[in-house]
């Protein structure tokens, strides 16, 4: 019993919310690997593109509430994703109209879009709080819980409670549908394998008749709706707020890195090792050990390798860690220039 | 009468002609070389009739059609397939996506293509689901011949294919290149190695300094004793 009590502790702390975190961290983390591969630079403007997604979301929300348009227990952000996708894509698009195809153009060295990509950044970053304005935004409507505490507790007797919050249902499963498509798409569809080829090698590439103008007009659309979903999802699980996303970026960025960059499924590996690592490092272990520990062994502090303070610094110990061990990151990837 | 024919060019990178009144040109169903020594412009003479470098003077024809003007990728259209000296595969892609992407242009069912691609090239067919980049040199430089091949060209153009294999390894790749001859595909190469090069070509193009220095059949021009001194090393 005390076992099974501090295993659902773990799984209702850790296990959960690091799968849903992860599954957010990764949806940005490939959004960021696609421009890389294909368009060869880092793109530190994607976390604010999350940002404009899920602000559309936001807008698009209120807009269905207002008009009284209900999908049951249904959260509205979901219904109006498809819209909101949309949205991202026709900025992400205009973005590259205006900016990146200057400079994609020039033949520019990554560096110098990489730089102009934090133009972008702190561009959209200020259209979207003039906007929607700069303050906290709730927009998750209807169920909040799949699985409620009490209802665990009562179905199994145990003293610790279970919960899942709708939020953290949807994120799993949409990143896991998201996940599955693009793969199929790039391994499987004629224009996917083009887009491999042209991020392989951009002369054979067009020697062979693929149109780079419209390999970067599907890379915007994919960056696009990862973008959007991988920002809505965030913001639905916790709230949203300009500037978290900000901050979003950087354990993007590790966790892209940390996988190994260009890698799509290093993204995804990046993206789970950066969240558990932070809530492992950041938890409270002392009600686990609480159940496991006879009780005369039970110390008196809280348990906790770190504050939850140092979250951010624990994605950026792993980044360095993985940097100077392994270059290429878990999953073999590029080496960042 | 050549079916590639690049008559009279005359191009080069800025201000410089690297080229000047250059012709070569190869038969149907014949192996063509450009052989001669470093910086005499063989791999620039490649690029300007496969239209990657802008010529100044001088038209190149296929099939009597004049096609000085298309870019590259019209000119895959119009049967022409080319391997470049580096780079010429995707490593990250398998060998079958290699080749698919060599049919990227084409929207006709190119499984016939491949079948034949894979009866050339068996030890691709064996690793089909390998990365290329994993390959062995000799394997990727088969994945690159066979990546053009799948346009079904009527010339294919290789810039030096022996470049960084193994003497064995290019004797079976110069077997490849007969036996693709044989098919009907017209090849004109450039190749480092000039004597086994001129061994099996039909026609070799000895030049020097941009400029056409001897034209002949192989055949001839290894017996040429001028050639041999200057070229090919006696």
């Amino acid at each position: 019993m005390e076992f099974l009590n501090s295993f659902i502790l773990i799984t209702n702390y850790i296990i959960i919310p690091g799968l849903t975190y992860g599954s957010q961290l990764a949806l940005g983390a490939l959004g960021i690997t696609i421009v890389y591969t294909v368009l060869r630079f880092s793109n530190f403007a994607h976390g604010e593109f999350m940002s404009f997604g899920t602000m559309s979301t936001i807008l698009l929300t209120w807009l269905f509430i207002d008009s009284n348009i209900k999908f049951g227990t249904f959260p509205t952000a979901i219904i109006v994703l498809p819209f909101s996708i949309i949205f991202t894509i026709i900025y992400c698009l205009l973005v590259d109209k205006f900016v990146f195809k200057f400079y994609r153009q020039q033949k520019s060295k990554s560096v110098i879009a990489l730089i102009v990509s934090i133009g972008v950044m702190f561009f959209t970053g200020g259209l979207i709080r003039f906007i929607i304005g700069p303050g906290d935004k709730n927009f998750m409507d209807g169920e909040r819980f799949i699985l409620k505490a009490k209802d665990f507790k009562m179905l199994t007797g145990l003293d610790e409670g279970l919960t899942i919050k709708s939020t953290q249902g949807v994120t799993i499963i949409l990143t896991i549908l998201l996940v599955i498509i693009l793969f199929w798409f790039l391994n499987k569809t004629k224009t996917g394998k083009s887009m491999r080829a042209y991020s392989d090698n951009q002369e054979l590439a067009l020697l062979s008749g693929i149109n780079p103008e419209r390999i970067v007009l599907i890379t915007w659309i994919i960056t696009g709706t990862l973008a959007c979903v991988a920002g809505t999802l965030y913001g639905l699980d916790k709230s949203y707020k300009p500037f978290t996303y900000l901050h979003l970026v950087l354990p993007i960025f590790a966790a892209a890195i940390v996988g190994g960059v260009g890698n799509p499924i290093g993204a995804i590996i990046g993206g789970f090792v950066i969240s558990f690592s932070e809530l492992l490092i950041t938890f409270a272990y002392k009600k686990f050990f609480f159940y496991i520990l006879p009780d005369n062994f039970l110390p008196d502090g809280l348990l906790q390798i770190l504050s939850t303070d140092y979250k951010i610094a624990v994605s950026f110990i792993i980044l360095v860690l993985v940097l100077l061990i392994k270059p290429t990151g878990i999953y073999k990837g590029k080496i960042i220039e | 009468m050549y079916l590639l024919h690049g008559k009279n060019i005359t191009c080069g990178y800025d201000t410089v002609d690297i080229l000047s009144e250059c012709t070569v040109g190869v038969k149907k169903g014949e192996i063509a070389s450009i052989v001669g020594p470093n910086g005499a412009g063989k791999s620039t003479a490649m690029k300007s009739i496969f239209g990657l470098l802008k010529i100044r003077l001088g038209k190149i024809f296929l099939d009597n059609e004049d096609i000085t003007n298309l870019l590259p990728q019209e000119r895959v259209l119009k049967g022409m397939g080319y391997v470049p000296q580096t780079n010429n595969i995707f490593p990250t892609l398998s060998v079958q996506e290699n080749l698919e992407m060599g049919a990227f242009i084409q929207h006709e069912d190119f499984s016939d293509i491949l079948d034949y691609v894979y009866d050339l090239f068996p030890v691709l067919k064996e690793k089909r689901n390998q990365q290329a980049g994993e390959l062995s040199g000799g394997q990727r430089q088969q994945v690159a011949v066979g990546r053009a091949l799948m346009t079904k060209p009527k010339v294919l153009m290789l810039d030096e294919p022996s470049a960084g294999v193994s003497p064995i390894v290019m004797e079976s790749l110069f077997q490849k290149i007969i036996e693709i001859a044989q098919q009907g595909t017209a090849v004109l190469m450039v190749e480092q190695n000039a004597k086994q090069a001129l061994e099996i070509s039909d026609l070799g193009f000895v030049l020097n300094q941009g400029k056409n220095l001897y034209t002949d059949t192989g055949k001839a021009l290894l017996s040429n004793k001028e050639v041999r001194q200057a070229f090919l090393g006696g």
